[in-house]
This record gives C-alpha cells, sequence and structure tokens, in this order.
C-alpha cells in the first residue's frame, strides 16, 4: 500500500491487495465460527440437559474461558504447532489453518457457553413433555437446540464478532505474512506501526462496516425464517 | 442443526483456507527478519524482483531481532534476516546456522523533540547526548524487547559509560514493542527515540519529532542473513533458502536493495563481501 492512499481510495480503486485481506479475514473467521459451533452447540446442549458430579465447576470453567485472553491461545497453538512443538511435524504454523485452530479455540467457549444457558433456559419449559412423550436423549438434544435456533444465531454471532475483531492470536500464529496471513487486524496493526494512522483508521472502519454486514445479514436471515416458521 | 447446504458451505470454506496454500508450499521459504526491513518498505521491493526470477514465495514473518532468532532456532523459519551481529554470531556459535553473511548496512539515529530538551541537538557525540538526556532526565522511549535497536541502545548506553540497569528511572520508558511503536510513543509523548534510520524515514506520524543525533560511527547498523541449519532442523527448505541469500548478496540482489529510496533518500546501503571465501 503506498504512500498517500487512503483506505476509502483503496474502495474504490477496487485494490486487488484489500479484497485479499478481507476474504482472508472473513474465510478464516467464519471457517473459526463454523468449526466451534459443530462442537459447541452439541456440547453446549450436553453440558445443559446432564447432571454428574463436579458439574457446576465445568459450568464456571467454560463460563470463564469466554474471556480466554487471544495472546495467550495465540502463544498456546505457537508453540504446539512450532516445529520444536508437538504438532511440529504437521508444519502448520504461519498459515491460514493455524489461524482458524487458534480463532476456533478462542470462539467454542462462547459458543458453547452460551448455548448451554439458552438450552438450560427452554429444557425448564419442555422437560415434562418431553420426558411424557418419551424421547430420547439425543432426540431431546435435537430438539432443544432446532427449537432455540433463533436465539443461538445471537451465539454464533458473538462468536464471530470476537473472532473477526481479535488481532492478538492470528498475529502470533499467522506471523502477519503479506498475501497470504495478512487480515484486517493485523493490517492495521501493521499500519499503526508504520504511523500511517489515517489509512490505519479507515481499514478500520472497513472492518467495523463489515462486521456490520455480516451481523444485519444474520438478522435478516432469521427474520425471515422466524417468519416462515410462524 | 447443521443442514446439509451448512455443512457443504462449511467445507468450501475449509477449502477456501486450506487448499491454495498446499499448492505453493515447495516453492515457499519462511523469511524471519526485523520490523524495520518490513516497516521500510524494502521488502515489498525487493521480493517481486527475486520472486519473478526464481519462482520461489517469500513470506517474510516480521519481528525484532530476538524474536527473529528464536523463530530460527525453534524450525519455524528456514532463513534468518537482523541486525545483531553478535546475537547472530552466537546464533552460529550454537550451532543453529553454519554461516552468517553481511547483507547491506544502514545507521542509527537519535531522535528527539524538536524543543530539544537535553539541549543535545546538532552534536554528532552519541555518547555525550545520552549522557545528558540522563543528566537532565529527559524522557526517553526504549524498546525494551530484545531486538536489533534496543541491543544497540544498551550498547550505546554502556559506551556513555552508564550502566542502564541502574541508571534508569521515570524518564526511561521500556515499551517492550517494535520500532513504529517506538516512534508513535515518542511522538505521543515528544521524548527521544533510537531508531533505524530506514523506520524513521518511512514513518508518517513524526509530531514534533525530528533528528537531533546522526554521523557518530557508533551507529553503524549492520544487517545480516543466515540458513537455519537444516541438520538441526529438517523441514529447512535449505536449497531455497541459500538461492534467496546468494541472490541477495550477489550484484544483482545488492543493486536492488541500493535502489530502494524514500523521497530521494537511499534507506540501506548493500555491503556483501562479493569474494567469498
Amino acid at each position: 500500500m503506498s504512500e498517500t492512499v487512503s483506505a476509502w481510495q483503496l474502495i474504490a480503486s477496487g485494490d486487488a491487495t484489500l479484497f485479499a485481506i478481507v476474504r482472508l479475514s472473513l474465510a478464516v473467521s467464519l471457517t473459526a465460527v463454523a468449526i466451534a459451533m459443530v462442537v459447541g452447540l452439541p456440547l453446549g446442549a450436553i453440558l445443559a440437559l446432564t447432571r454428574f458430579p463436579g458439574r457446576s465447576a465445568v459450568v464456571v470453567i467454560l463460563n470463564g474461558f469466554m474471556g480466554l485472553p487471544p495472546v495467550v491461545v495465540g502463544l498456546t497453538v505457537y508453540l504446539l504447532l512450532s516445529r520444536s512443538g508437538p504438532l511440529g511435524e504437521l508444519g502448520l504454523l504461519f498459515t491460514p489453518t493455524a489461524m482458524v485452530i487458534a480463532q476456533a479455540l478462542l470462539v467454542l467457549p462462547i459458543i458453547a457457553a452460551l448455548t448451554r444457558q439458552t438450552v438450560e433456559d427452554l429444557w425448564h419449559e419442555y422437560r415434562e413433555e418431553l420426558t411424557a412423550m418419551g424421547v430420547g436423549p439425543t432426540g431431546q438434544v435435537a430438539t432443544l437446540l432446532w427449537d432455540s435456533r433463533f436465539s443461538l444465531v445471537t451465539a454464533l454471532l458473538a462468536g464471530f464478532g470476537r473472532a473477526a475483531a481479535e488481532v492478538g492470536t492470528v498475529m502470533i500464529v499467522g506471523g502477519n505474512i503479506d498475501g497470504f496471513t495478512r487480515t484486517m487486524t493485523t493490517a492495521i496493526a501493521l499500519e499503526t506501526s508504520k504511523g500511517n494512522l489515517p489509512l490505519a483508521m479507515g481499514l478500520g472502519l472497513i472492518l467495523i462496516v463489515l462486521i456490520l454486514l455480516i451481523n444485519a445479514t444474520a438478522w435478516g436471515v432469521r427474520a425471515w425464517s422466524e417468519q416462515r416458521a410462524g | 442443526m447443521p443442514t446439509r447446504r451448512t455443512f457443504s458451505s462449511l467445507v468450501m470454506l475449509l477449502m477456501l483456507c486450506g487448499g491454495t496454500p498446499a499448492l505453493a508450499q515447495d516453492q515457499a521459504i519462511v523469511v524471519a527478519s526485523t520490523t524495520s526491513t518490513q516497516d521500510s518498505g524494502l521488502f515489498d521491493h525487493i521480493l517481486p524482483v527475486f520472486e519473478a526470477k526464481t519462482g520461489i514465495d517469500v513470506k517474510v514473518v516480521a519481528q525484532g531481532t530476538g524474536q527473529a532468532l528464536d523463530t530460527g532456532r525453534r524450525g519455524d523459519a528456514d532463513v534468518v534476516f537482523v541486525h545483531a551481529k553478535a546475537q547472530e554470531e552466537k546464533f552460529v556459535e550454537e550451532g543453529f546456522a553454519t554461516e552468517r553473511f553481511d547483507v547491506m548496512y544502514n545507521d542509527f539515529v537519535l531522535v528527539g523533540p524538536k524543543s530539544d530538551p537535553a539541549g543535545i541537538s546538532g552534536t554528532k557525540d552519541i555518547a555525550a547526548a545520552l549522557i545528558e538526556i540522563r543528566t537532565r532526565e529527559a524522557p526517553f522511549v526504549s524498546r525494551g524487547d530484545k531486538s536489533g535497536t534496543h541491543s544497540a541502545e544498551i550498547r550505546l548506553w554502556k559506551e556513555a559509560g552508564l550502566d542502564i540497569g541502574t541508571a534508569k528511572g521515570q524518564w526511561y520508558r521500556e515499551i517492550g514493542q517494535g520500532m513504529g511503536a517506538a516512534l508513535n510513543t515518542a511522538s505521543a509523548m515528544n521524548a527521544y527515540v533510537l531508531s533505524d534510520r530506514a523506520t524513521w524515514l518511512s514513518f508518517r506520524n513524526r509530531g514534533d519529532l525530528g533528528i537531533v543525533v546522526e554521523g557518530d560511527k557508533r551507529l553503524f547498523n549492520q544487517y545480516g542473513i543466515m540458513l537455519v541449519n537444516p541438520e538441526k532442523h529438517p523441514n529447512v527448505k535449505a536449497e531455497a533458502g541459500q538461492l534467496f541469500i546468494e541472490w541477495l548478496i550477489s550484484p544483482e540482489g545488492q543493486a536492488s536493495i541500493g535502489e530502494y529510496k524514500i523521497g530521494g533518500q537511499q534507506l540501506f546501503f548493500p555491503n556483501a563481501e562479493q569474494e567469498r571465501s
């Protein structure tokens, strides 16, 4: 990005580098949320329905992990994926895959914890009915998740917000490599360190607009399907 | 519950992330380098030339010299391109590289506010200037991150006869961040800061800062490059990494470094030995 360009000029000129960065940011964060969703929804629902010794501790830990410091998650994944670490053979450090793994770990507790709360609230309402109908545990999880799907969209959006906005993990495990692992947030950090504050701020505004757009889309889809569901 | 459609879009996303890099992986090397080479824009200038010539994709991870060397030690980079000769020689001694090559140099400059509270503007004696800053307790921003510039700063305090470990006080602010962040901080609090000339020249948020001391021989800043020893880390792409090093110290690579200018000023001066023994 050369000397005097502003972020708006970059958009207006359809700057290829900018679009590649935006695409990577969205691909990494959305994939991370998708993976965290596949694991986190059932995990949260199962935790909501089961009773076992130490369950309260697990719930507290899960809730607490919603506030995992990104830089600590980044460092942990870095040490795991480093060539000198246990998973070094895979050669994943400084790749988009490493960024997805780190962000998925960051987002998983958020989705699982919010799902646990949502499903548990609904469970109080459904319990008698489902038990009377003789629905098995898998059926119960499925029914509760399906019937709370509109509320769970908010959990997914919270997870996405966390992933898209963070810079700590992707900087450490991605390395901010030009054209390969540079995301919106690491590009903003880089432009700031170059003292190019207007461009950094402009990129920041673009990121905020993108996050708003994704939330608006989710809202629209939710409203539309709620209407259809009646 | 994920439907079939959400699943297929998930797979597409995964492919989007994981698919492309795998193709380029054989022809790509990771270079751990310093923030000064990246922030100054040098890589944007020289890498396209090398990539066009060889088809090898060079991925630069910009860190402080200390961290870059550590990345090399762990085997996470193929090539290390940094600027702290003592630390680099230690890296070779430990066997993490077999050879170190000089590539280029520039110099450090002492940057400070135009109001010049230490009254040192224009002097050529960096040691005297530092003593004056310490005596008047003028605000000074230190990188504090074991980078090449931080190592140089500590050496300069020592050469001025001051042990910064005991001499530091409120006025001495260690921020533990890169060169750009240090300049941003100095600019915000009108402090003195040691910077490499390249980052300073390309830095745009100068505020009231300007160069106060330059031209002292002790401000010399040498950059060196090393291939991470493949015997320590078999995953190192020795052939491609060596090609990059050879090119950088070849007349063509050296010329490319010398051509890079900002506002008519040359940022790095190539000085590789052309006759290698």
